[in-house]
């Protein structure tokens, strides 16, 4: 399996979206939850081969990804996830959505019900400028990459990479592979034990799956 | 008495008697001998309906625009609404109108006669070409009035599968329309579902729903109230019910609209008057307006056909035909775009979502946008730039997947 390119469509490709599609594998049937403009999906289609679906909130987002020639729905992870039958999907992608549910836990249930294999990626909300500005500013982090007050931020529901791997446990998920990243999406590149990434990492991706 | 009937506004005078043999004459004339284009079947082609006889000697009028390519795949099915037409993109006979969906089809349109070839028929049931019950009854020399079988949309579109087997194409590359449109579309993904490369359906659903279907008992009851009705057989009397036919297209028109619509473009606003005249004459811009629509529909429609397609409509349950509705699109491989909009009340974003959740659970190809609109249940018909855009990014995308070449592309 090749590579993914490092501009697609005139535009150089989002860090973490190279990371989750070079863990795709070709044509496969593909279910990205939080589709936004579609982006994620049109590489996945172009340089996988997959046959691609999507799921997003916003009406803006659907109308790009269709308008694209993909095929996405309307709707919402936290109740529309139900209507897929059990491992309809080879791989469920989800990238940087997780946060906004209300309910990750059954959204992660859920992932693991639909696809063979959950390829998903989080912000870590334990990196060390998150913890400085908490421990001496004493005030919700505010970052670059995660650039929202506390009372504005469409990410309702934070972890730590170490709550997320737990939370995985709960749920019998198997962590195939996980890349931590930067802010800026580069991987980081070498290997650490958890509580080391779980510092120094501002987001990563992970491989799940579900026996 | 006398003078309110004589200051009764024209939606209800017009149409009477100096006109109505006129117009009836123009209307069996297109029933019988359209001006648009028209395929017969014999006596032993008979077409298989739902209500148990079949029916033949039988007729299809159709339009078609652009060209069909060598491979044919190149052809889309434009299914028109309950009033609708094969006039889809050229100017109807009996109003002068222009086609009734020119916006979305068209050369350089989102469905782009340039690069497709577009087939739109007159549905069974309807007055404009197709058997219905203003067609002469070759047997007996008269319109068929009642004594044509009721049909259903699973019948309009076996008419239609008919037709497209007469042009030699084994899949359409995709099937579009609106409201009952979209339930033919919806039928023919689950009728036909090998022959169907794309569906569009549009405003529509899966079913009538019990509100829809009261809706058009009013119509049907208004029509059948009017005494020139004459149990179906006024053509052969050379009269035609249109106060009830009117007063059907009032009630309907309503639930076409959104009620912001109709605040925004009439509110309380009075008509041609400066206050109320204490009587029952049109004193406001909606009444005008409804009888307007009511007088100017019944120039070009035929009051036995709106009881036929009404019916057509209400009898629509594709979740009873199958069993259930995942069933009725199960290991489809057509790519589905549904599209609802946020006003329409007649249609709501629900049944929508009804027919996507099916999609979903048989693994479907599908995409399902709702579109913001204050325009109500019409929305499909006028100008949302949303809506055409949508549309014509997942046809260009369908037609990639097929194969079809854009236009100027020199194949």
């Amino acid at each position: 399996m090749s590579e993914i390119s490092q501009t697609f469509d005139g535009l150089a490709v989002r860090g973490d979206h190279r990371v989750v599609a070079n863990l795709v594998p070709e044509n496969t049937r593909v279910l990205d939850i939080g589709s936004s403009d579609g982006t994620l999906l049109a590489l996945l289609a172009h340089e996988r081969g997959v046959d691609g679906r999507g799921i997003e909130i916003f009406q803006d987002g659907v109308n790009k990804c269709v308008a694209r020639g993909l095929s996405v729905i309307q709707g919402d992870a936290d109740t529309d996830l139900s209507d897929y039958p059990d491992k309809s999907f080879d791989v469920v992608v989800m990238s940087q959505t997780l946060q906004a549910t209300r309910d990750p836990k059954n959204v992660m249930n859920e992932l693991l019900r639909i696809g063979s294999q959950v390829i998903i990626s989080i912000p870590n909300f334990a990196h060390w400028r998150n913890r400085m500005q908490l421990l001496f500013k004493g005030r919700m982090p505010v970052t670059k990459y995660l650039a929202y007050e506390w009372y504005d931020t469409p990410n309702i529901h934070f972890c730590s990479l170490r709550d997320f791997v737990e939370l995985c446990r709960e749920l019998d998920a198997t962590v195939e592979k996980a890349v931590a990243l930067s802010g800026k999406g580069n991987e980081i590149p070498f290997t650490a034990p958890w509580w080391v990434w779980n510092i120094i990492a501002e987001q990563a991706v992970f491989q799940l799956r579900r026996p | 008495m006398e003078e309110t009937a004589q200051k009764r506004p024209v939606a209800f005078d017009m149409a009477d008697q100096t006109s109505a043999t006129d117009t009836a004459n123009k209307f069996i004339q297109e029933a019988d001998q359209p001006s648009s284009k028209l395929v017969r079947f014999g006596a032993d082609e008979p077409l298989e309906l739902d209500a148990g006889p079949a029916l033949a000697p039988w007729q299809i009028a159709y339009e078609t625009y652009g060209t069909l390519n060598q491979d044919k795949t190149n052809a889309v099915l434009v299914c028109h609404a309950l009033t609708g037409d094969q006039y889809v993109a050229s100017t109807n006979p009996l109003t002068g109108k222009p086609g009734w969906w020119s916006r979305m089809v068209g050369p350089g349109r989102p469905v782009d006669t340039d690069r497709y070839f577009v087939i739109c028929t007159n549905v069974l049931g309807g007055c404009l070409g197709t058997t219905g019950p203003a067609t002469t009854n070759t047997e007996t020399k008269e319109p068929y009035g009642l004594k044509m079988p009721v049909v259903t949309i699973r019948d309009m579109v076996r008419a239609q599968a008919r037709l497209v087997d007469r042009f030699g194409i084994d899949t359409l590359f995709a099937v579009v329309g609106g409201s009952m449109g979209g339930m033919q579309v919806l039928q023919w993904a689950a009728s036909y579902p090998e022959r169907v490369f794309a569906a569009i359906p549009i405003a529509s659903g899966a079913r009538h729903s019990s509100q829809n279907i009261a809706f058009h008992e009013v119509g049907r009851q208004a029509i059948m109230a009017d005494p020139n009705w004459s149990g179906g057989d006024y053509i052969a009397k050379g009269i035609r019910p249109t106060k009830g036919l009117s007063v059907a297209r009032m009630a309907a028109h309503i639930t076409y609209m959104s009620d912001e619509s109709l605040q925004q473009k009439f509110g309380r606003n009075l008509q041609d008057r400066d206050g109320l005249t204490f009587g029952f004459d049109a004193d406001f811009q909606i009444e005008s307006y409804l009888r307007h629509q009511g007088m100017t529909f019944v120039d070009r429609f035929d009051a036995n056909s709106y009881l036929y397609v009404t019916r057509a409509m209400d009898y629509f349950d594709l979740a009873a035909e199958f069993g259930t509705l995942p069933k009725a699109f199960k290991d489809s491989k057509t790519r589905f775009c549904i599209m609802s909009f946020t006003s329409d009340w007649l249609f709501p974003t629900s049944e929508s979502r009804a027919v996507v959740k099916a999609l979903n659970a048989s693994a479907a190809n599908v995409s399902f946008v709702e579109i913001d609109s204050d325009r109500g249940h019409d929305a499909f018909l006028l100008d949302v730039p949303e809506m055409f855009s949508t549309i014509r990014g997942f046809i260009t995308g369908a037609a990639n997947a097929r194969g079809i070449p854009a236009p100027g592309s020199g194949t």
